[in-house]
């Protein structure tokens, strides 16, 4: 299976229905693909709104309708719609139940760096500092390494989005928790070992007795 | 409210001016002001902005035109133009975070000197900034933020100056439109007096100093 999809259909398994929920973009867009018919989840669009709805067919994309990065989106039945200072009051008030955000790092103590790399990409953090603050459960949708170098790091060396640490890491070898305070290996991707994913990862983890595989 | 050509209102603007735009990555921008400007070629911006949309949409026409000399925006990630001209120093450039921009608009226009707020704390937004306690949790202070124009852009506006936003093109621009000196406003529409029903009014119509005729 790819990895994104990987990714994106172990995180899909963390929505509950009521819940309202925060997908950044890249990876964690690719959630909305998985979550099943019945399950209700209010999809935010931090541009303001509410519902967001697949994209729409050909033809049908209104220019007033787009999610935050632009695209032409849809608007579900029930959907609402509302200003910036509304849509961050959401975020940084604790009414997000879930925010899903890609990572460049995550360290042992869960913080994430997610928004500059300094001289190289400083696009500015967007939104993801105050959904990191704000959103009651932070899950971080990233590959477990990038050309080679372990996502996971003992230490972020990239500057931090927020002191607050991330509650889930999803990758496409594990599923990382950090409910003690210490990067915790939850669960394998099908296939893969402790042993393997240990050795790809810079941060120690803390390996309980049993390490299920990931359900999909 | 004043009716006007878009070439009166943007003549009203001198070059350095301190200018709010609403609108996100281009969606909920007053194109037609924004093409007035560079048409007028007003120089030296300080433009405050949630992004820097892409080249040739909303506010990337200003750095196409490179008439922005500061900005304040939250993300300029999606235009090159505008990141080459952070690099080479062209533009001084504030990135702040999303929910801090718009708490900091929202102070300017209602009188506030600014807010606390947790986001940033612990973190490079912090640097500077004042670290207030309460109830034992930390907070930045963040400072209040107006501009001497506003340029809004609205659904309806009716005779009087009352708006109405639609979908996601309402984002920043009713903050905005209190935030500012003068407000100029775009609508996609202008409709008789009524049309809007009170409840449905977002941006009440003694907040527009200027509305933009219709062509």
């Amino acid at each position: 299976m790819d990895p994104q999809i990987i990714i994106a259909r172990r995180v899909a398994r963390e929505l509950h229905s009521g819940d309202l929920v925060n997908l950044g973009i890249g990876i964690p867009t690719l959630v909305a693909n998985y979550v099943p018919a019945d399950l209700k989840v209010f999809f935010q669009s931090e541009n303001g709104l509410i519902g967001t709805g697949p994209i729409p067919e050909q033809g049908m994309a209104h220019p007033l309708l787009t999610d935050a990065g632009g695209r032409p989106i849809s608007a579900l039945p029930g959907a609402a719609t509302f200003d910036s200072a509304m849509s961050f009051g959401l975020i940084r008030g604790g009414h997000v139940d879930v925010t899903v955000l890609g990572g460049l790092q995550v360290d042992a103590d869960g913080h994430l760096a997610n928004w500059m790399i300094p001289g190289k990409m400083v696009p500015g953090m967007g939104g993801a500092m105050d959904l990191v603050s704000g959103a009651r459960r932070v899950i971080v949708a990233m590959q477990h390494a990038a050309k080679g170098k372990s996502k996971i790091v003992a230490k972020c060396s990239l500057p931090l989005t927020s002191t607050r640490p991330v509650d889930l890491v999803v990758t496409d070898l594990a599923v990382i928790g950090f409910a003690g305070g210490k990067a915790t290996l939850m669960e394998t991707a099908p296939g893969v070992s402790v042993a393997e994913v240990m050795a790809v990862t810079e941060a120690d983890l803390t390996i309980p007795g049993t390490v299920p595989e990931m359900k999909l | 409210m004043n009716p006007v050509s878009v070439e009166e209102a943007v003549a009203m603007i001198p070059s350095g001016a301190s200018i709010m735009v609403g609108g996100f990555m281009g969606v909920g921008t007053p194109e037609r002001l924004l093409d007035e400007v560079v048409r007028q070629q007003k120089t030296g911006l300080t433009l405050i902005s949630n992004d820097a949309a892409t080249p040739g949409k909303g506010v990337g026409k200003l750095f196409d035109a490179a008439l922005v000399s500061r900005l304040t925006a939250t993300h300029i990630g999606l235009n090159p133009k505008a990141q080459q001209q952070m690099l080479a120093n062209q533009i001084a450039v504030d990135l702040i975070p999303q929910g801090t921009f718009v708490e900091r608009i929202r102070a300017g226009g209602c009188g506030l000197g600014g807010v606390l707020t947790p986001t940033g704390v612990g973190t490079l937004v912090a640097d500077g900034k004042r670290l207030i306690e309460v109830d034992g949790k930390s907070f930045l202070l963040e400072t209040a933020l107006r501009a001497q124009f506003a340029l809004v852009h609205a659904f309806l506006a009716d005779y009087l100056g009352n708006l109405t936003y639609a979908l996601t093109a309402r984002n920043f621009n009713p903050v905005m439109a209190m935030a500012a000196e003068t407000v100029i406003v775009t609508a996609e529409h202008i409709v008789p007096v009524g049309v809007i029903a009170p409840d449905h009014v977002v941006t009440p119509a003694p907040l527009v100093d200027y509305l933009i005729a219709n062509g």
